[in-house]
């Protein structure tokens, strides 16, 4: 129930834009809860955008990770 | 996005779990709990339990909103389908068993009920049969919630009204943190009901509870990382509120929706199946929009209904009191073709996830 996925927006216009699941379909969502741009990567739960996702935060995310486990073993 | 598939770089998984073996304490048992059926879903699937050591267990808790929708509301959605009143609401809900039938069931009796994918279909199919009444069953957590609330704030068509029966998340961990013979030790908050509420809510589980709080995303990875969190905060005797999950979830939340959310909705206290009556955890409508409440609507009230069939276990299956495989009618008496109990029904439910996973590993 709260599966959301991301997609990416391809246009917008008002409350509705077309998002593109990585699956070649572009599928109308709600974008009322978010501030979304085209280009930009929303996740989708029940049709609606409810979060736009920071890419450069993903990208960190996997560094921080790679980090920590370099540094805690290096400690050891 | 391209780098998605590295959150599942099975060699990071590899040293994360070394990782978690490092710092888990050598004695004594770690239980650390989530509250979403997704994450239920990632542990399952990927098996994570398999990679942790012996004495750090996960449990699920409530984080199935289908399964946690008490009887009382599904009677009322079955008696305004008996009424003529087509109802329509997400797949697994029309399934969920209420004291006597299910939506299904009445369905079977000529009643119209119908599956929809969103808030916005249930809307448009009501726009283009104008002479007929139309329910939406409003199920699901702070992440669904919104939804709801955009469409109330849309002025909904004159055929259409809404039996809200959403439930929020941070009450019920404070009720499972407080359930002393639980026992535990930490939580992974939620990710996609946090997008939207944010960390602020979850202050109270590191600073009144000394629990560890970590909220997590969704691929294996995610939930690796966020349980070796929780075990190094464990070992530091620090406990605190940390965000693994920052591609999604910011300090603040989702402020647009939560705005949106305080106009439309009241915080009362609210039935959970099978655990009872959970202080501030259910939104009702604000009395300005009662017009748009079923209940008044279509003159329906369920005080008291049967969450529990005979023999079922799934109130204990929902709070992470004992595992699917403990209850006796577990893929006996109950399967995902005749579900006894709501945690067989919908796809998010322990049990079903726990079924589809034993199907697998037998294959």
């Amino acid at each position: 129930m709260c599966l959301a996925i991301p997609a990416k927006v391809v246009s917008v216009k008002e409350d509705k834009a077309r998002v593109d699941f990585g699956e070649g379909v572009l599928r109308e969502v709600n974008v009322a809860l978010v501030n979304a741009k085209i280009g930009d990567y929303v996740l989708v739960h029940a049709g609606y955008a409810i979060q736009v996702l920071d890419e450069k935060e993903a990208l960190e995310t996997i560094r921080l990770w790679n980090e920590i486990l370099e540094a805690e073993t290096v400690q050891k | 996005m391209a780098e998605k598939l590295r959150f599942r770089d099975p060699d990071l998984a590899k040293r994360i779990a070394e990782k978690i073996h490092e710092v888990a304490p050598k004695e004594g048992a770690v239980k650390i709990c989530h509250v979403c059926g997704t994450h239920e879903w990632t542990i399952t699937h990927f098996g994570i339990r398999s990679l942790l050591p012996e004495n750090v267990e996960v449990i699920a808790g409530p984080g199935c909103p289908v399964c946690v929708t008490p009887a009382s509301e599904v009677d009322e959605a079955v008696q305004i389908a008996l009424k003529g009143v087509a109802v329509t609401g997400f797949g697994d809900v029309l399934r969920v068993p209420g004291s006597k039938m299910s939506l299904l069931d009445a369905k079977a009796e000529g009643a119209e009920v119908r599956v929809v994918y969103s808030v916005s279909d249930a809307i448009r199919i009501a726009e283009k049969e104008p002479n007929k009444e139309f329910a939406f069953f409003a199920i699901g957590f702070e992440t669904t919630a919104p939804s709801t609330a955009v469409e109330i704030l849309n002025k909904p068509p004159e055929n259409f009204s809404f039996l809200v029966s959403h439930r929020l998340i941070p009450p019920a961990m404070k009720m499972l943190v407080e359930m002393k013979d639980l026992n535990l030790n930490g939580f992974i908050a939620p990710g996609h009901v946090s997008t939207i509420i944010g960390l602020k809510p979850y202050e109270i589980f590191p600073k009144i509870y000394g629990m560890p709080t970590v909220i997590a995303g969704f691929e294996p990875l995610d939930v690796l990382f966020a349980i070796y969190m929780i075990l190094k905060q464990l070992r530091e005797g620090k406990p605190r509120l940390e965000n693994e999950y920052t591609r999604a979830v910011r300090w603040e939340g989702n402020t647009k929706a939560q705005e949106l959310m305080q106009k439309v909705f009241d915080v009362t206290d609210g039935g959970w199946r099978g655990i009872g009556s959970i202080p501030l955890s259910k939104y009702r409508l604000r009395d300005e929009f009662e017009k748009h409440d079923a209940h008044l609507k279509h003159d329906v009230k369920v005080e008291h209904g049967v969450d529990i069939q005979h023999g079922c276990r799934c109130h204990l299956v929902i709070i992470g009191k004992i595992k699917p495989t403990e209850c006796p009618l577990f893929m006996k008496a109950c399967t995902p073709q005749k579900p006894v109990g709501a945690c067989m029904v919908s796809i998010e439910g322990t049990c079903r996830i726990w079924v589809k996973t034993i199907n697998r590993v037998d294959k």
